[in-house]
């Protein structure tokens, strides 16, 4: 009668994330900045994207004990990171009890051909996803939650409203479809049919869709807001920032009222300085994380 | 439906949109005949024949009810004796501790974290019918670990308090939005229409 980890379930609290900001945090007093700023989870991790890209090197699933830091500092949900294809440190992520894994292009590749199985896993998935093809087939593995990828640590938006523009686009070119152009299409999106049809049925991923990457200013959430976006997932965008705490609220803000622009002018005032940004059409093939995911 | 006259105007029904998964329960509300408006400042309170408000994040929530001066509209529609529907999230918001409308003290994420969320069968005093119980969803939820007299218990998961009801507002842990069953929200609505005939008659 009663039962855990259904799909309904792990998707249920994507649901309950929808309207909201998520924000990376690399300790318990950004943790709590967060969640005292209105933050609907926080993402938990070493280093933010933007100090991945300045260091190089490996980047990893974080120290245990900096994510139970977190989780004591804060009762809304703790995120985290896994790489990709490391299905062993996804099952330390499930053994500290994280409400949501991120099998996330910002971290290091694991595997070069393969995604984490996630069905194999009680606590939810969140994947990253450059287009329509790619969201399908990490939600054929039992992903619960998309996240459009765009350009992590770079400030510049342009990634984020390309790979939310091309997953809607097709969406939409779907539903005009006839059966036999389904089956065509799914071979086209290296996806399953089934999950082809469903889209084409209902309009929508069958799991909600946030986006993430390159998102600096409660104008750049409220643009991804209007672009279809349920939820968004602020980096580096916060904590590299002048004024963290201020923007922190302005970011919410401006989420809740995405479609007026009067409240978004407002919640954009006087802010300071957003992160140092990079041009992400101005980085090499090797330095781009989008680019990671089969 | 007995005491619904035919020319009963469609009721409004507000969905508090700060945050959370408040188009699901405009979908469900739609579907079962009601006008909705998404309420996100005080202006949007005026004229409701009720509200709900639904399942998200509670501290973001009551950081945006305080940040738009939204408790005391809230409250004052209450005191009217508008129906109000709160589902997990929303149960917290009506306790003691958030907006005083419930006389409940609600705890946040009793059940535990995501991996302790489940679903179950469940029935409810007065919204299902006996040996046809309704599937919950229970995300992180709460439950209602003290109430007053006035507080009638409508079900209860391992004797933990998930759903109740004082007067004209219902209150549940769980998520009945987002499982298509539509039973407590027809129940809710039964209110809004009820109070809306007593009125006019």
């Amino acid at each position: 009668m009663r039962d855990e980890a259904t799909p309904r379930v792990k998707t249920g609290l994507a649901e309950m994330l929808k309207g909201g900001v998520i924000m990376d945090v690399v300790d318990a007093s950004q943790a709590k900045i967060a969640e005292d700023a209105g933050a609907v989870a926080v993402m938990a991790l070493e280093r933010v994207p933007s100090d991945i890209r300045r260091d190089g090197g490996v980047a990893r699933m974080s120290d245990p004990a900096m994510i139970k830091g977190i989780q004591a500092a804060v009762s809304i949900p703790v995120m985290a990171k896994a790489r990709i294809g490391h299905f062993v440190e996804a099952q330390i992520l499930q053994a500290l009890e994280v409400d949501y894994i991120d099998e996330s292009e910002v971290l290091t590749p694991a595997d070069e051909s393969n995604h984490i199985d996630k069905w194999a896993f009680e606590v939810p998935f969140v994947c990253g996803a450059t287009n329509l093809g790619e969201a399908l087939r990490r939600i054929a593995e039992g992903a619960a939650l998309i996240r459009s990828k765009g350009e992590a640590g770079t400030g510049d938006i342009v990634e984020a409203v390309r790979h939310m523009r091309s997953i809607n686009g097709d969406i939409r070119r779907l539903a005009g479809m006839d059966a036999a152009e389904l089956a065509t299409a799914a071979k086209e999106h290296q996806a399953p049919l089934e999950l082809i049809r469903f889209v084409a049925r209902e309009g929508r991923l069958p799991v909600p869709l946030f986006s993430a990457g390159g998102i600096a200013t409660p104008a750049d959430a409220a643009l991804m807001m209007q672009l279809g976006a349920q939820t968004v997932f602020v980096g580096s965008g916060i904590f590299k920032s002048d004024d963290p705490e201020a923007r922190a609220r302005a970011v919410v803000e401006a989420t809740t009222h995405f479609a007026d622009p009067a409240r978004v002018a407002a919640a954009s005032e006087g802010l300071g300085t957003a992160m140092q940004s990079l041009e992400s059409r101005k980085l090499g093939g090797e330095e781009l994380f989008a680019g990671r995911g089969w | 439906m007995s005491g619904v006259s035919a020319d009963s105007r469609e009721p409004l029904v507000g969905v508090l949109a700060l945050q959370g998964d408040f188009a699901a329960h405009a979908r469900m509300l739609a579907a079962l005949g009601a006008a909705v408006r998404e309420v996100r400042v005080p202006a949007d309170v005026t004229g409701l024949d009720g509200l709900v408000i639904p399942g998200g994040e509670s501290t973001t929530m009551t950081l945006g009810i305080a940040r738009e001066g939204l408790g005391d509209p809230l409250r004052e529609l209450a005191g009217a004796g508008v129906p109000l529907l709160g589902t997990c999230a929303g149960l917290i918001m009506l306790d003691r501790d958030h907006l005083g409308i419930l006389d409940v003290t609600a705890h946040r994420n009793a059940f535990g974290r995501q991996i302790r969320s489940f679903e179950a069968d469940l029935e409810l005093t007065g919204i299902t019918h006996p040996g046809t119980p309704l599937r919950a969803v229970f995300i992180r939820a709460p439950w209602v670990a003290d109430h007053g007299s006035a507080v009638q218990i409508l079900a209860s998961v391992d004797d933990h308090i998930v759903a109740v009801r004082q007067a004209n507002v219902i209150a549940v842990s769980f998520h009945p939005e987002i499982t298509g069953d539509d039973r407590v929200h027809a129940a809710f609505l039964d209110l809004v229409r009820a109070r809306l005939n007593g009125a006019a008659g």
